[in-house]
């Protein structure tokens, strides 16, 4: 039996559609991501999968149950981890626990052995009868992960596990997710617009305007982009793609102002590169170049032209200089 | 899922906001000071003002004080289910909601939770009776619980009802402006209903507070003043009002929980 098994789910808000036909499996004990921009439906699709919210249209089944005719079953069988805090601040860890034991019915005993066990794996067995009040972001969201973990659930659902969080808690986070997954064979469907950790998945389905637009182990899917990628920041970005293009047969595109150039064996090709742009009429400079094996990043802007990460960042620094070009005039 | 499992799920919800409660002193101190100021001030204000209640047998103080004692109870009760809305903006209500218990407990839990901690302050403002010179008897004393607890029970039903609906703690707000203020004011707790021109006499019939105070008073002051005054007071039989309030309540709770039920 699949974990999930998603068909054509769809979810209009009003005249927006927020998922729009979306069709996808996961098996037992697969971490598998849903990738994309925000707003893209990530959220919108988990949400349909844990029954809070209802497809428009379409079905779904999670551990073997339908999220539409036996929410209840599904709720027993599924762990949460919301992309907002959801911890009482106002209670101890303990207490958040036990809560949580109460309302998935759980025998004391199962309760108290398991959180100590959980609580002792991502390291915050000493803070048990704190406040959660106290805790640091990191902490709050291990702590959430022991109460998804909880019950036992088949399925774990992580929206944005690592939102806002530093770095390295953000490795620690998935130190224990690996671990989790090891010990308790749960499957686990997270969501992330962080395209490092979308590759520790075992598979991805990379969504943008509530449509998958690939779905694939992540090597295969950075296979589809050929071969390496080279970075290039010129003078003159619009007269470097039409040299590159006429000159070495090559399709580069331009994202945020960089050239990029996908070539098999690329280290081999950016002398030439260099070459290319800096010898003929008008000369370009060269400002920087580099060379990386492609990455998720790559093949999201390979499929839609654009990059994923800092999109509302880059529409408010654009606002910004507007406004500030405004002022000057 | 069982019966047992959901009254897990209610005595859950109840625990939860009984153990947030006794842990905020704030929040305690707060909400007995609005009341106690009211009390200070309107009492000894207005009592030169107004000495011919009961024949002059009665101070204004203590005709004010179950009033005070019922307005300690409305304002917690419904400004405990203002959490709904917290826990909405700040997401533990989603931890509830995706939880394999039915919304009906939840609401229930709310309403079970707001009740108990709405009971606890008019407790405390029950303590003042002594300073007041209003003797209390343990039946007495047992028949008020009774009473603040119906009238716990029914104020936050409303505030369910409203909190359910509301999104933001903005509206929320607003909603207690225009709603409580009136409810607070038109029940009797500040004057003498009888003698009011009709229209004011239909609105205080209109208002549930208005079967809370009644018999709170009734009962609070059996002692303190004569039975010929205490008649005077009395709008309704305690049995009527209890009745009344019963019904109140029902007409609030059930589409408080039905509106619970049905949020996304």
């Amino acid at each position: 039996m699949k974990a999930i098994e998603a068909r054509d789910l769809v979810r209009r808000f009003g005249d927006l559609i927020a998922v729009n036909g979306v069709t996808f499996d996961v098996e037992q004990g697969e971490i598998f991501g849903f990738l994309g921009p925000n707003g893209a439906g990530k959220t919108t699709t988990i949400n349909m999968l844990c029954t809070l919210l209802r497809p428009t249209a379409g079905t779904a089944r999670v551990a073997g149950y339908d999220v539409c005719t036996q929410p209840a079953a599904v709720r027993r069988s599924i762990g949460l981890v919301f992309q907002d805090p959801s911890l009482d601040e106002q209670l101890t860890a303990w207490e958040n626990l036990r809560f949580h034991a109460m309302l998935y019915g759980m025998q004391r005993s199962d309760f108290e052995r398991r959180a100590q066990e959980l609580l002792a794996m991502v390291e915050l067995a000493d803070r048990t009868h704190d406040l959660v009040r106290t805790f640091s972001g990191g902490m709050k969201r291990r702590l959430e992960i022991v109460r998804g973990l909880l019950h036992v659930p088949r399925v774990l659902f992580l929206d944005e596990p690592t939102l806002g969080l530093d770095p390295q808690t953000r490795r620690h986070i998935w130190d224990y997710i690996f671990r989790l997954r090891e010990k308790e064979n749960v499957t686990i469907f997270l969501t992330t617009h962080y395209m490092e950790e979308a590759e520790h998945a075992d598979r991805i389905a990379i969504i943008d305007h509530g449509r998958i637009i690939a779905l694939d182990t992540p090597e295969n899917l950075k296979a589809t982009v050929g071969g390496d990628v080279i970075h290039v920041r010129t003078s003159d970005p619009t007269r470097a793609v039409e040299r590159l293009r006429t000159r070495l047969q090559v399709e580069p595109r331009v994202v945020d102002g960089v050239v990029m150039v996908e070539l098999p064996q690329g280290e081999r090709m950016v002398p030439q590169v260099v070459q290319v742009l800096s010898n003929g009429d008008p000369p370009l400079e060269v400002q920087s170049i580099s060379l990386r094996r492609p990455t998720l990043e790559d093949v999201f802007i390979k499929l839609t032209g654009r990059a994923i990460r800092d999109e509302g960042a880059d529409s408010m620094a654009r606002m910004r200089m507007a406004v500030r070009s405004r002022r000057r005039h | 899922m069982s019966w047992r499992h959901e009254l897990m799920a209610v005595y859950t919800i109840w625990l939860r906001d009984v153990i947030r409660f006794s842990r905020d002193r704030t929040r305690i101190l707060a909400a007995l000071g609005q009341p106690i100021l009211f009390l200070v001030i309107f009492g000894v204000g207005l009592s030169p003002a107004i000495s011919d209640l009961g024949g002059g047998e009665l101070d204004y103080t203590a005709f004010l004080f179950p009033g005070i004692i019922a307005m300690a109870v409305l304002f917690t009760a419904v400004f405990s289910a203002v959490s709904i809305v917290w826990d909405r903006e700040f997401g533990f209500l989603k931890e509830v909601l995706v939880a394999p218990v039915s919304r009906v407990s939840v609401a229930l839990g709310k309403v079970a939770g707001g009740s108990t901690v709405a009971l606890f302050q008019g407790v405390l403002m029950l303590l003042l009776a002594p300073l007041l010179g209003i003797p209390l008897t343990p039946a007495q004393i047992l028949v008020l619980l009774l009473l603040m607890w119906l009238t716990a029970a029914t104020m936050t039903s409303l505030g369910v009802l409203f909190a359910a609906r509301t999104r933001s703690m903005e509206g929320f707000h607003m909603i207690i402006n225009f709603v409580m203020m009136p409810v607070f004011f038109l029940s009797g707790a500040f004057f003498p209903l009888r003698g009011v021109p009709l229209w004011m006499e239909w609105l205080a019939r209109l208002d549930p507070m208005t079967y809370g105070v009644d018999p709170i008073r009734q009962v609070l002051l059996q002692h303190r003043v004569s039975e010929a005054v205490l008649a005077t007071l009395r709008l309704y039989p305690i049995a009527v009002d209890v009745v009344v309030l019963i019904a109140f309540w029902m007409l609030f709770l059930v589409p408080a929980v039905w509106a619970f039920a049905r949020t996304e």
